[in-house]
């Protein structure tokens, strides 16, 4: 894997005006993203997935823990298993469905945390400017000479697997990108007119920071974010497969397609099966991501 | 150009100072007590004080820091848990492995990433333009170490083309990349490695191409009666510099980032080392690998902009 999150800064939007008129604005931006057709369906797709995470225990068929000796690694299709089942005899459908609520958790949940965490900083760096900005943006400077999959493993390959340990780890991977995105948009916000303005007629900071920078840093941040949900799953996933993630038996994406790396020889498409899960919902989210860039107005 | 250049190699060096202050911390919130490890369980807890102090790990955070720091500057960053050996060693032997095949895939995916930008941006909005963004999506999109299990089921098991994992009988000592009985087993993990980079690099190619070609300069030469492929020769000088810089930094992220592929297919790199680090919680090794690979990142990142420097002078007035 390259480093997807340096990949994606390289890419990383820069807003082109702040946003005057933010009715019309946000009205514009439906306008576009009714025309996308790729972007609605992806979605569509990404609501269907979720949604089939959130309700498996009443969409899986069996039970995705229950293994039988008498049925394992069976092909697709095989009677009452849609999907074949894994090396253990567990329906390969049910484990799906469940695998993708930790998959899912670990896209969204470090995206969530780290723009909030990263978001702040970036804002107070950009805001303040001088030292207080020299101490932040130096200090991502050192997380950034890391490649973020090498920044991932070395951190939870020191603090060890476990669901919690995954998720701060992403989070930390993700802090130092989106912090430079949000001090990039603020800088540029800070010495607009209509700040000085603000600070002209005796707004506070902290009013001038909510009201006046936060609104118009919101857009490229939380576009950006965007475009890290499919690295943050991806990421995980790769975590996962190296033994980093849920232990066993929980699914888990990653975790099932390194368990089936044993039965390739035995059934390849069932072994290929996670991947393929894993692969769509980061195809969905890298193209609504493209698409919300696209009709948010936000350069790329 | 002097005075850019020692700009930017002094400004390193803070950087590679915090890059050993991370992977020093890396031991720091491993949980567990190095010594309970080392120590047999009826040692009593003079015997735990006396070995801590044997290791200097009585010491306050900096001073331990200051000491790991100067045997790291000589080449020493200890011995790893699991087999007892030095971990220089261990991890400069398999650093020739990783950045041989993440070079050639790094060049594959530069040449083939040219290529289709190219054809991308001559008609943008085509059909041409639309399957080359879908392939390049694909690429960025992929889970490397999926598409590697994917890569053995095709090419290993199907078709038996390659062989699935590992380095061949010969192991990493008399690899010889220019025969084909050892370059196959190069083969695979080289295609794992490609297609990211050449997602990314396809669209950025693909993204500044037509961006220049909507410049007036290209209009004039339109004008000049140039024909379409000398008009694209110009376009595609004035983006090489840019192309050049991301090539590099590609081979930097395919370096530290090559823990998946190569542990898909045993390639023994730097990192399946990691991997093997993580599977018997060697710390030492996990510290020590990282340690190169963030170094060798952060240089390469120093070179490259060296290079692009040199090659683009707009650069160095900035």
């Amino acid at each position: 894997m390259t480093d997807a999150v340096a990949n994606s800064l390289a890419t990383a939007p820069v807003q082109s005006a702040p946003a005057a008129r933010v009715r019309s604005y946000w009205g514009g931006v439906w306008q576009r993203l009714r025309y996308d057709y790729v972007t609605l369906f992806c979605i569509a797709l990404i609501v269907l997935i979720v949604l089939s995470a959130v309700f498996a225990p009443w969409l899986a068929p069996f039970d995705p823990y229950k293994s039988s000796m008498a049925n394992r690694l069976r092909p697709i299709g095989y009677r009452q298993f849609l999907l074949g089942t894994d090396e253990q005899g567990r329906d390969m459908l049910s484990r799906l469905l469940y695998g993708g609520r930790v998959s899912l958790l670990m896209g969204i949940v470090p995206v969530i945390l780290a723009t909030l965490v990263g978001g702040m900083f970036g804002v107070v760096a950009g805001y303040y400017g001088r030292k207080v900005n020299m101490g932040i943006m130096r200090t991502m400077d050192i997380f950034f000479a890391f490649p973020s999959v090498l920044l991932a493993v070395a951190i939870s390959g020191s603090l060890g697997g476990g669901i919690t340990n995954q998720m701060l780890t992403l989070t930390v991977v993700l802090i130092p990108p989106i912090c430079r995105v949000a001090e990039t948009a603020t800088s540029q916000v800070r010495n607009m007119d209509f700040v000085d303005a603000a600070r002209a007629t005796g707004a506070s900071t902290t009013s001038i920071l909510f009201t006046h920078v936060l609104i118009n840093v919101m857009s490229p941040v939380l576009v950006y974010a965007s475009t890290l949900v499919s690295i943050s799953i991806i990421l995980a996933s790769g975590l996962s497969f190296l033994g980093l993630g849920v232990s066993p038996p929980t699914a888990d994406w990653g975790l099932m397609l390194s368990t089936l790396r044993q039965s390739i020889y035995v059934q390849p498409l069932v072994s290929a099966i996670p991947g393929v899960a894993i692969l769509v919902t980061s195809i969905a989210f890298n193209l609504v991501s493209d698409g919300l860039r696209q009709a948010m107005d936000v350069k790329a | 150009m002097w005075l850019y250049a020692l700009r930017r190699i002094i400004l390193t060096i803070p950087i590679l100072f915090g890059v050993t202050v991370i992977c020093f911390a890396l031991v720091q919130i491993a949980p567990g007590d190095p010594i309970q490890n080392l120590l047999s369980p009826t040692a009593s807890q003079a015997d735990a004080e006396r070995l801590r102090a044997a290791y200097g790990l009585d010491k306050p955070l900096p001073v331990q820091y200051v000491i790991w720091l100067g045997k790291v500057l000589v080449g020493d960053m200890g011995m790893s848990i699991a087999n007892n050996t030095p971990v220089t060693g261990e991890v400069l032997r398999a650093f020739g492995n990783t950045i041989v095949i993440a070079m050639i895939a790094v060049v594959i995916a530069f040449i083939l990433s040219t290529i289709f930008g190219v054809a991308a941006a001559y008609r943008s909005g085509g059909l041409v333009d639309k399957a080359i963004t879908a392939v390049a999506v694909f690429g960025i999109s992929v889970p490397t170490f999926w598409l590697g299990v994917i890569l053995v089921i095709l090419f290993a098991v199907n078709l038996s083309w390659l062989p699935a994992t590992g380095m061949g009988s010969g192991g990493s000592k008399g690899f010889d990349y220019l025969s084909w009985n050892d370059f196959k087993f190069a083969v695979m993990p080289i295609i794992a490695l490609a297609l990211p980079p050449l997602g990314i690099m396809t669209r950025t190619t693909r993204s500044s191409l037509s961006e220049i070609l909507n410049q007036d300069f290209v209009q004039t030469l339109r004008a000049k009666g140039l024909t379409e492929f000398e008009v694209m020769v110009h376009a595609v000088r004035n983006i090489m510099p840019a192309a050049v810089a991301m090539l590099g930094l590609q081979l930097g992220y395919l370096i530290g980032g090559s823990v998946l592929v190569e542990t898909v297919f045993t390639w023994p790199g730097t990192g399946y080392l990691l991997n093997k680090a993580i599977l018997t919680r060697d710390i030492p090794l996990l510290q020590g690998t990282i340690l190169v690979l963030a170094t060798a990142f952060v240089l390469i990142n120093l070179v490259v902009d060296l290079a692009q420097s040199l090659i683009d002078p707009r650069i160095k007035r900035s």
